[in-house]
């Protein structure tokens, strides 16, 4: 072993009924380095996490810590703690209305009396060391997420932690908050922590990560520097495949002629959410909404399936006007809407996977027509099969399954419907990066061959440049812009969200 | 692979424990007294014995636990004015027969229909608080809850009038010539109605979409609104039909002693039949066999002559053991058991593969 390893995973099992998640994984860690773990959803990435935080039991191999003799034992949190491993999570696990000082020490303090005073200077203190913009008598909910993000590794700091996870910690951050967060990650490893990076966004990883760990289904795939693996190449690797399928779509393109016959038209239409705009789509083409996270695009597709109160506007469905007040309306006139919060508001998760496929369909043939189960079985089993869903069974609550297969779930359930025209609210958010291609490649697919007019919308701009053929430009809840062909290009999209387009 | 433990919907699961305390129940019976179970036919021509009562007296319960079901599941709370509305119920049904004058089939039906309608109304009432005014289940029927059966006081001027007739007495008693208790009938009837109700509508997948995710629901185009008030519309007909049975039992309408106290019992019956009390995925068969293991651990303290009074204190220990049996902390621990115990069949049966 060498001198600067402070955590050494070997051969480490894991096992649930039926499957394997966790086999022979070797994962080593050394002092002050940034180690990114990859792999797409279930790929093991939080089971090795939860074995290292003692959430779960291994079932075989052993871990080594810097300082511990022998092999270390965890076997509960508690356990990972006293270790000096701490974990700080994706969402944020402290109590918004104490202070920020109060959070630091909350549970650690020992004896009848709780010096307050004595912590308060302590906080400020390390607040300061660690450049935390936050002072120590703040409440936590006045701080912005970030920085209770970064309080809450503080406080593992404080802990002298020696192992510092960070699950999935940007994913509700912007970019300058992702920026303070990386500061603060690279203070910490020139203090000698090793930091275990776990995240979507494969730029992040290459702005700060020293190594990266691989693992598939289960499996190590290899342990790489950062400067040895390009990122194409550890798309590849994390999906155990080349990256020939990248080119193809990007041959496809959505590709409607103008002619074509327009499927969507509204006019002035508003709600409660959304200022009046006005919008259309022909048949066969991929169009999306882009602007920064808050700029109305959500709330504006949200007004034409009519999901907020609905305040104003005209609206025509393939010539003919319709009135959309409510979703049924929406979902009668031929419309499809794929949340953007996917828990929220887009799965029925103790519902199992047949049913939530057949739900919208269900609910469009009417109160008094039940379908067949074995109606149902057919419908579920063809989509199950069509969007490639790993289930293990129809039954299965839909709850149980990864974020990627619930999407999909949601997606076969308006596929079932057959929409004209189908609205998809972040399709790809928080999915691996194969199911993200697939979807991509399914929308190209839907608009080129069944001639389904799609709104896709994404955080992600090259997705959409990929995909879209018109991109929408929206910024302070109003449309600032309108690209087209040469127009779209990542440059331009940022210019006129600027305010500088045309 | 998916390091989640995936979970099945459907199958007998839910049903499992409330099965299993029944079975419990009558085979503590039997082992106390063999001949507990024994049925006779009496020389009027009615079936008699320990079981037979346990069904009839359960008959309101069992049917009002149906209904508290359908609210529970698609409300994610319960209704505490059952009882009360209940009363004014049979209230109706009296006053109706008794404006009508003489006692007939056809006025009976009537009478039938009257109540339930006022019922249906009421149920309204609290399902207009519960899903317009977004008030909590709990406090907006709260208000009938206390109220009820002084309006059903007042609805029979002030008066606990009598019926008496021999179709009242077929109706709550027997049917001469039949040897099976008319109440049975009713639970009977009011199980295949609501069967049909779900094969026929989409009634169970809506009420379980409203019930587990209320947003999502309404963005695939059900109206959780309707559906709620659907669920105390047919809360209101099995309240009334309890009503009427209990008005029937005794030819008597007695507002402060009809279906008293059955709120809690219904709430407990939906409860031990394994259903969550949040809302959701929903049994009714589980609650109308937690209605009947209710009755029978009434019935069979009663048989070892348990002091009246000191029957409900001894319920209340049996029913924190099936509670808690049921609950999600003994439940994960008993999964976690048995995959430990499936895991290591498997393991093991590995091992002997490869040598």
């Amino acid at each position: 072993m060498q001198n600067d390893t402070i955590l050494t995973m070997r051969g480490i099992d894991k096992q649930f009924p039926g499957t394997r998640a966790l086999s022979k994984v070797d994962f080593t860690l050394r002092k002050g380095e940034i180690h990114a773990l990859m792999g797409e959803n279930g790929a093991g990435k939080s089971t090795l996490i939860k074995v290292l935080t003692g959430v779960y039991e291994k079932d075989g191999g052993s871990i080594w810590l810097e300082g511990v003799e022998g092999e270390a034992h965890i076997h509960s949190p508690q356990d990972a703690q006293k270790l000096g491993i701490a974990t700080v999570y994706q969402e944020i696990t402290l109590c918004p209305n104490l202070t920020v000082a109060e959070n630091m020490y909350i549970g650690r303090t020992e004896g009848q009396i709780v010096p307050w005073k004595e912590y308060e200077k302590k906080a400020t203190a390390l607040l300061n060391n660690l450049g935390i913009p936050a002072r120590a008598k703040q409440e936590l909910n006045h701080c912005s997420l970030a920085v209770q993000q970064m309080v809450a590794i503080a406080r593992a700091v404080d802990m002298n932690c020696k192992v510092l996870i960070l699950d999935e910690p940007t994913s509700s951050l912007d970019d300058k908050e992702v920026e303070m967060l990386f500061s603060l990650m690279r203070d910490l490893k020139s203090r000698g922590v090793g930091i275990i990076f776990v995240t979507h966004f494969l730029e992040q990883v290459y702005e700060v990560s020293d190594r990266i760990t691989v693992l598939r289904n289960g499996e190590l795939v290899g342990e790489y520097a950062i400067e040895d693996l390009p990122q194409v190449e550890l798309v590849a690797k994390m999906m155990g495949k080349d990256l020939h399928d990248l080119s193809d779509l990007e041959q496809i393109g959505s590709k409607h002629k103008a002619e074509d016959e327009i499927i969507y038209e509204a006019q002035k239409i508003s709600s409660s959410e959304s200022k009046p705009f006005d919008f259309s789509i022909h048949k066969g083409e991929v169009n999306g909404f882009t602007g920064l996270l808050g700029s109305g695009r959500s709330e504006s597709v949200r007004a034409i399936f009519g999901a907020d109160r609905v305040t104003g506007g005209k609206v025509k469905m393939k010539g003919k006007e319709v009135k959309i007040s409510k979703p049924h309306d929406a979902m009668k006139a031929g419309i499809g809407y794929l949340p953007e919060d996917r828990k929220k508001d887009g799965i029925i998760a103790d519902l199992s996977v047949r049913e939530n496929i057949i739900l919208a369909l269900q609910v469009m043939r009417g109160f008094f027509r039940p379908m067949s189960k074995a109606q149902m079985e057919a419908f579920a089993d063809e989509y199950i099969k069509a969007l490639n869903i790993k289930t293990a069974s129809q039954d299965t609550l839909v709850g149980s399954l990864s974020g990627g297969n619930q999407q999909k779930v949601i997606l076969a359930r308006w596929l079932l419907t057959h929409p004209d025209y189908l609205i998809l609210d972040e399709p790809t958010r928080g999915i691996d990066v194969g199911t993200k291609l697939e979807i991509q490649k399914l929308v190209l697919k839907l608009a080129a061959e069944e001639n389904m007019s799609i709104t896709f919308i994404s955080s992600e701009i090259e997705e959409m440049l990929r995909t879209c053929s018109r991109l929408i430009v929206m910024r302070d809840r109003n449309i600032v812009g309108e690209l087209t062909g040469d127009q779209l290009t990542q440059a331009q999209v940022m210019k006129t969200i600027a305010g500088g387009g045309q | 692979m998916n390091a989640k433990k995936t979970r099945k919907a459907g199958g007998i699961g839910q049903l499992m424990i409330p099965l299993i305390a029944l079975g419990v129940l009558i085979l503590f019976n039997l082992i106390r007294d063999p001949g507990f179970f024994s049925i006779s036919l009496s020389n009027t021509g009615v079936l008699t014995g320990n079981l037979v009562s346990v069904i009839d007296s359960a008959s309101e319960l069992a049917i009002i636990a149906m209904g508290m079901t359908l609210v529970t599941a698609s409300c994610g709370g319960q209704d505490i004015s059952v009882g009360a509305v209940g009363a004014i119920a049979g209230s109706i049904f009296v006053c109706t027969l008794q404006a009508m004058g003489r006692i007939t089939i056809w006025s009976v039906i009537l009478g039938i229909i009257f109540c339930i309608g006022v019922a249906i109304m009421f149920c309204c009432f609290n399902g207009t608080l519960v899903s317009v005014f977004k008030i909590q289940p709990m406090i907006a029927t709260l208000i009938l809850f206390s109220c009820g059966r002084s309006i059903a006081y007042w609805f029979s001027g002030s008066a606990t009038p009598q019926l008496s007739s021999p179709i009242i007495v077929a109706m709550g008693i027997t049917i001469p010539g039949i040897p099976v208790p008319t109440p049975i009938f009713a639970v009977v009837l009011m199980g295949i109605l609501l069967s049909l109700v779900f094969r026929f509508t989409n009634l169970r997948l809506y009420t379980q979409s409203v019930g587990i995710n209320q947003g999502a629901a309404r963005l695939n185009g059900i109206n959780p609104v309707m559906i709620k008030m659907l669920s105390f519309v047919i809360l209101g007909v099995c309240v009334a039909i309890a009503g009427v049975i209990g008005v029937s039992r005794i030819g008597q309408i007695a507002h402060q002693t009809l279906l008293v106290e059955i709120e809690m019992d219904a709430i407990l019956a939906v409860a031990i039949g394994g259903n969550s009390l949040g809302g959701g995925r929903f049994r009714v068969v589980g609650s109308v066999i937690g209605a009947y293991i209710i009755k029978m651990l009434t019935i069979t303290l009663y048989a070892m002559s348990v002091a009246p009074a000191n029957v409900k204190a001894y319920k209340a220990i049996v029913i924190i053991l099936i509670v808690l049996a049921g609950s999600p902390v003994i439940r994960n621990r008993a999964a976690v058991l048995l995959n430990r115990f499936r895991i290591g069949k498997e393991t093991k049966a590995a091992a002997k593969g490869v040598n």
